[in-house]
């Protein structure tokens, strides 16, 4: 952190909580406070970078490895590649019955891809956005209280909302392509109540349709929810232990050991609702 | 905090990791993995086999041993058969033998003593008739007293 002396405990958690902002204002580029009145056509730009960054890793390991599988005996990181997809399709083959050949790639996706935002928890809180201070002070003569950097994509809501948004419309794309769309009406209104007198059952409908419809539009949220929540809160925690001096270094350390099975967990947490969640889209009984 | 335009980004890049992942990634990967598992279930198979096939070749080997055994058992006592056979009939042969050389050799014998005795009797009675003639002189009568010369050469 560049030193400042009107550099509070606060102001230092609120910098290392604010993303890095980009929008246009009058038709021009604006970054950071520029924005603050740019509303929803405002770009996270630390989150977007890092996510699609770390995203693109995954793919080009994973690709890299797929390109040169051999059947014979693997190397290591076919090894360690062909353990995390055989760990996922187990994991997809035991909760989804059905046949789908998006649901397993998109369950490989959300974990690795997850994890390795996660994993960005690990690295010590000050050392990316007081590099980012400083190339911002050095290369572009801005004040390094104005450049800010959060490199764990998914404490950012917009990440984990984005996450949640697209299981969600898999999960109404898998209840309509499964039971149609008449089935799909008919099981948000017919259920959990449901009866033969034809009257009672119209009467029916509203309460069914307003339970279904709160369960269904609970699971993205919920989604989206655990995970930010999650890391947000361990983020924070680590900022916080940042803060204190030298005495964060055991602190630190157990703090990060205990947040490796956080981050492996939520990423897990979140494939398994992921595949779960699809499941219970694709089959017909209630 | 408040949801913006990062969203929609984020929405974008999911959709491309997810289908990119879906088409390149999962996959080959997916058809190493299940090329290599039936490769080992291959060699599984084949080791079974392999083994059932030695355990079997064991067997016959075993079987085959065996046979061989009685086989050279059986050989060894015809030859032993055989052998006291032989054996017995070569002394059967010499017994024979032995009795005919023995039954000649005495026949033979027989017959050297018998022709001896004839001729030590002829000559005996010659002798005796010699001694006779000159004791008795011309008193005799060779034709008249053959008889008795006769008799004479008998009793020798």
């Amino acid at each position: 952190m560049a030193a400042g002396e009107e550099l509070t405990l606060s102001s230092h958690i609120q910098h290392h909580l604010t993303n890095a902002k980009m929008c246009t204002v009058d038709g021009s580029v604006a970054f950071n406070k520029a924005c603050s009145e740019a509303g929803f056509w405002t770009w996270h730009v630390d989150t977007l970078a890092w996510s699609i960054g770390l995203g693109i890793l995954f793919l080009w390991i994973f690709r890299s490895v797929a390109n040169k599988a051999t059947v014979g005996v693997p190397g290591k990181l076919q090894c360690f590649v062909e353990m995390v997809v055989e760990f996922v399709a187990a994991n997809v083959k035991d909760t989804y019955h059905g046949r789908s050949k998006l649901i397993a790639p998109l369950a490989l996706t959300i974990f690795v891809w997850v994890f390795l935002m996660n994993l960005m928890d690990l690295v010590p809180v000050d050392f990316l956005p007081a590099f980012a201070g400083f190339v911002g002070e050095t290369a572009f003569g801005m004040d390094s209280h104005d450049v800010y950097m959060k490199i764990v994509p998914t404490t950012d809501i917009n990440m984990t909302a984005a996450l949640a948004i697209g299981v969600f419309i898999l999960m109404i794309g898998y209840s309509i392509r499964i039971k149609g769309v008449l089935g799909f009406i008919k099981e948000l209104t017919l259920h959990p109540f449901s009866t033969k007198n034809i009257p009672l059952q119209i009467l029916l409908i509203p309460f069914n349709l307003l339970l279904e419809l709160i369960a269904l539009v609970a699971k993205p949220f919920s989604l989206a929810l655990r995970l930010f929540g999650n890391l947000y809160a361990g983020e924070m925690i680590f900022i916080l232990i940042g803060a204190i001096g030298l005495a964060q270094l055991p602190l630190h350390f157990v703090w990060a050991v205990f947040h490796i099975l956080v981050i492996v967990l939520q990423a897990f947490v979140f494939m398994m609702l992921t595949i779960v969640y699809l499941s219970m889209a694709s089959s017909d009984n209630h | 905090m408040n949801l913006n335009a990062t969203l929609l980004g984020e929405l974008i890049a999911f959709t491309v990791f997810v289908l990119f992942c879906m088409k390149f990634v999962w996959p080959p990967l997916m058809k190493a993995i299940e090329a290599r598992q039936q490769k080992i279930a291959d060699g599984l198979a084949a080791s079974d086999r392999a083994e059932k096939d030695l355990a079997m070749a064991q067997d016959k080997a075993k079987d085959q041993l065996k046979d061989a055994k009685a086989q050279a058992a059986e050989i060894i006592e015809q030859a032993r058969k055989r052998e006291a056979k032989m054996i017995e009939e070569a002394a059967q042969k010499a017994n024979a033998e032995r009795e005919s050389i023995l039954a000649q050799t005495k026949a033979e014998v027989e017959a050297e003593r018998n022709r001896l005795r004839e001729d030590l009797r002829k000559q005996v009675a010659a002798l005796a008739v010699a001694g006779a003639e000159r004791i008795l002189q011309r008193s005799i009568d060779e034709a008249a007293h053959s008889d008795i010369l006769e008799k004479l050469v008998q009793e020798l």
